[in-house]
């Protein structure tokens, strides 16, 4: 892959506040055209790479390179320009509650296009078709199942035919059916629109069904990265902990606690 | 205790004064940043008209019942009360002017405006947290939609249109209230009612000030409404805080700035 990278995050550091840095030192380059999963932990810092990627939040070191603009010196206008080549998914799918889903998929091709409504109507269908819900296209968000909802929100990030799609937790509380249609609209929205994909999840097993290139992070650091048959094979103790489920390994089951004879006063028994 | 402990209590409370006082006034140079980019940022919210005439709709139109229910009642208490006291010095004729003038330079702006806060400020409030704590606003971001000119101004915008037509709508109705117990129940002579009331009710000094204190106060309660919303804290105790904040903080402005607007238009200049 000798492509020009869409995503060229080098030595990125961010906290919320001083005392508590989120990310330290993370660098990754991201080729057009895949779909790349970043994995870890909750708290691991991977939502937050995920909103530098999408440029909500600017590195406080380092430089993050997005579709071609530095993110941290980008305007208002040039955040909207570059973001109009952006879609994504969030984890509930944060659709509008007082639109249809015909509206909701509608909604980026009426803010950013003076399109008739009919040419609208026939984009917004054939959207709706590549999720599976054009039959849907009265109900209102409350109607909805949690997996169609992801689905509609799908469609309407794609309205715009993104060149990159980035997903946050995409698969959080879906049931099996449902979890494994977005698993392939994932991977076919990729390939049929040209798209590069990045998927953000600690969904480990399935997800590596699906992604081209992992990234592992602990504690705000990129610890292993690597094609899916390589991270099921890591012998990087977390990775292993991570990908087989274990209940205990380096992270510890236990949040830090005072001692637990000295807490249930036990010491004299 | 001793006095290096004292020392450090005190020091711990003047500390939590200053940290408490320096935070509200950055909220408040927050807020009017709010104010001036959402002003800056109302074309889409008056080019595309619709999207206002929706929120006129839910402040407004909605509103309608309670506004005029309440201005009916005040008007009818107004006449009951007022006859009482003019009756006493023989001047229960002027009972339309009372009546009147009661309503459109204080109570209609301020009785509405508290209303107003309570059904649409609130409204506005928890839906606009409500979309913050569900994603929506941040969606609207990522589909490089500026959330402010498309969500905030149309509701800004809707609400200090609705405010000025539902004060007056409130002061009519009430002087309806008053004619319907002064003249109606009480047998205060109808002619004189309305002719005094026209007389003594002056278009400039007393309409014209309360449609502008109801203007003032209409664009209080929503920019109130529409901070709070947008600056709450994105999770279900957030928004109910906001929510009770922007009633009781609107609430007061609008007791407050009635003072001082009282106290511009009213003093000094000729009396009725």
């Amino acid at each position: 892959m000798q492509q020009s990278p869409i995503v060229e995050i080098k030595n990125v550091a961010f906290g919320y506040d001083r005392a508590r840095p989120v990310l330290r030192d993370v660098t990754l380059a991201i080729a057009p055209g895949s779909v790349i999963g970043i994995m870890g932990q909750s708290g691991c810092g991977k939502t937050t790479l995920l909103r530098i990627i999408a440029a909500q939040f600017l590195p406080t070191k380092g430089s993050a390179q997005v579709l071609g603009e530095a993110t941290s010196q980008l305007d208002r206008e040039g955040l909207y320009r570059m973001r109009r080549k952006m879609g994504m998914l969030f984890q509930f799918g944060a659709l509008f509650t007082d639109m249809s889903v015909y509206d909701n998929v509608a909604f980026p091709l009426r803010e950013h296009t003076a399109l008739p409504e009919d040419l609208i109507h026939d984009l917004v269908m054939l959207k709706l078709q590549a999720v599976g819900l054009r039959g849907a296209r009265e109900l209102m968000p409350a109607e909805l199942s949690g997996g169609m909802a992801r689905r509609v929100a799908l469609a309407r990030s794609i309205a715009l035919d993104p060149q990159l799609i980035l997903y946050d937790e995409p698969f959080t509380g879906l049931d099996p059916i449902s979890f494994g249609v977005i698993v392939r609209l994932i991977r076919e929205l990729n390939d049929s629109l040209g798209a590069t994909s990045i998927i953000v999840t600690h969904d480990v097993q399935e997800a590596l069904g699906v992604v081209d290139y992992v990234y592992f992070m602990a504690a705000g650091k990129i610890i292993a990265q690597g094609k899916p048959d390589e991270i099921r094979q890591s012998r990087e103790p977390f990775v292993r902990q991570f990908v087989n489920g274990a209940r205990d390994g380096p992270v510890p089951f236990h949040y830090p606690a005072p001692d637990y004879a000295a807490e249930f006063e036990l010491a004299g028994a | 205790m001793s006095l290096a402990q004292l020392r450090e209590h005190a020091r711990g409370r003047l500390e939590r004064l200053g940290n408490g006082v320096t935070s509200q006034v950055w909220r408040l140079g927050f807020a009017s940043r709010f104010l001036f980019y959402m002003v800056v940022h109302s074309g889409t919210a008056l080019r595309r008209f619709r999207l206002t005439m929706a929120e006129i709709y839910f402040a407004g139109v909605l509103s309608l019942i309670i506004i005029l229910v309440s201005g009916l009642f005040v008007g009818m208490v107004l006449a009951l009360q007022g006859y009482e006291t003019l009756q006493r010095f023989g001047a229960s004729e002027s009972l339309g002017v009372l009546v009147a003038l009661s309503l459109v330079r204080e109570l209609g702006p301020v009785v509405a405006g508290l209303l107003f806060a309570s059904r649409a400020g609130s409204a506005i409030t928890a839906e606009i947290g409500l979309m913050k704590a569900t994603e929506q606003i941040s969606a609207m971001e990522m589909m490089a939609v500026d959330p402010i000119a498309r969500v905030v101004a149309p509701r800004f915008w809707g609400g200090v249109i609705s405010m000025p037509i539902l004060a007056a709508l409130f002061s009519a109705m009430g002087i309806f209230g008053g004619y319907l117990v002064g003249v109606q129940l009480i047998g205060v002579d109808a002619g004189a009612f309305w002719s005094q009331m026209q007389a003594a009710v002056d278009l400039r000094n007393d309409i014209m000030n309360g449609v502008l204190k109801s203007v003032v106060f209409g664009i209080a309660v929503t920019w109130i409404a529409v901070f709070e919303g947008y600056d709450a804290i994105p999770t279900a105790e957030g928004v109910s805080r906001a929510t009770t904040r922007t009633v009781v903080t609107s609430s007061l402005a609008i007791l407050a700035l009635d003072f001082v607007l009282t106290a511009l238009m009213f003093t000094g200049g000729k009396s009725p």
